[in-house]
């Protein structure tokens, strides 16, 4: 009989990979995303069983909601027929990154199959909350966090000029 | 659940990550699935903090989080300038540094 943990941890596990399949099979990016979304929503449900519930809700407002969001308007920004043309110039390129995928596959679950891992602890409930996670983020992290800070205001400032039209007749705005 | 189911499914994420760049040709779905890489990768970091009862795992998804944050800012700046510059988004058509 299985337990409730383990019948949620199949539901999202096989709702990651199948979302998972859909998102680089689609040809339009649009159902690609919404595939990309249903992924991110069933990795966060996965961090809520592994005792993370700062982390999941984190996952769902930053990635669910804010990138996310951004593809999704670059996506609707671009037009419909910017996918991809109908022949690849590189040869063999889908049975060769298939091959190569699975190598990457086999090499990992290899990896974890051939290692003990111990016997897992049994922290307190309250390990992943924002309280738990902040004290150990400003304990041991602070300058790490700092930095952080200064990333998401080079990021700022590189997208606002990357995204900037140039003038075309900067020569004549001086009026 | 034991650690080697949630690393598994980690292995498993993460490789469909990998197929969707090296398979895909349209550079917004390369993009979400090297996202889908680094949330794999995530999905490991939170099942070793939850093995080792320590919530430093959970402080280095943060920081992954900002990274990518920042990371799909910049890069889908350059793919809308691309777009602009170009009228495509398919890598295969962006090979003007191809010697």
């Amino acid at each position: 009989m299985p337990t409730l943990n383990q019948i949620i941890f199949w539901f999202f596990a096989f709702t990651a990979v199948a979302s998972g399949i859909v998102m680089i099979t689609r040809q339009k990016p649009m159902q690609s995303a919404i595939a990309f979304l249903v992924t991110l929503l069933s990795l966060a449900g996965l961090y809520l069983l592994l005792d993370a519930q700062f982390v999941a809700i984190l996952q769902i407002i930053i990635y669910a909601g804010a990138i996310l969001v951004l593809i999704l308007f670059v996506i609707m920004l671009l037009h419909s027929h910017s996918g991809e043309g109908s022949t690849s110039k590189v040869p063999l390129q889908r049975p060769v990154a298939i091959l190569l995928s699975l190598i990457l596959f086999g090499g990992s679950i290899y990896l974890f199959a051939s290692t003990d891992f111990g016997v897992a602890s049994t922290p307190p409930s309250d390990m992943g909350t924002a309280q738990n996670v902040g004290h150990t983020l400003f304990d041991k992290f602070i300058l790490p966090f700092e930095v952080a800070s200064i990333l998401l205001l080079t990021g700022l400032i590189g997208a606002v000029v990357l995204a900037k039209r140039e003038r075309e007749d900067s020569s004549n705005d001086a009026h | 659940m034991p650690i080697e189911n949630y690393l598994i499914l980690s292995g498993i994420l993460f490789s469909i990550g990998a197929l969707g760049v090296l398979m895909r040709r349209n550079a917004l779905i390369i993009f979400m699935s090297i996202e889908l890489m680094l949330n794999a990768v995530n999905l490991s970091f939170i099942g070793f903090a939850r093995q080792l009862g320590d919530p430093t795992g959970q402080v280095i998804v943060f920081f992954v989080l900002v990274v990518a944050a920042a990371e799909v800012v910049v890069g889908l700046a350059i793919i809308v300038n691309i777009f602009r510059a170009k009228d495509t988004v398919d890598i295969d058509d962006i090979d003007v540094l191809r010697g």
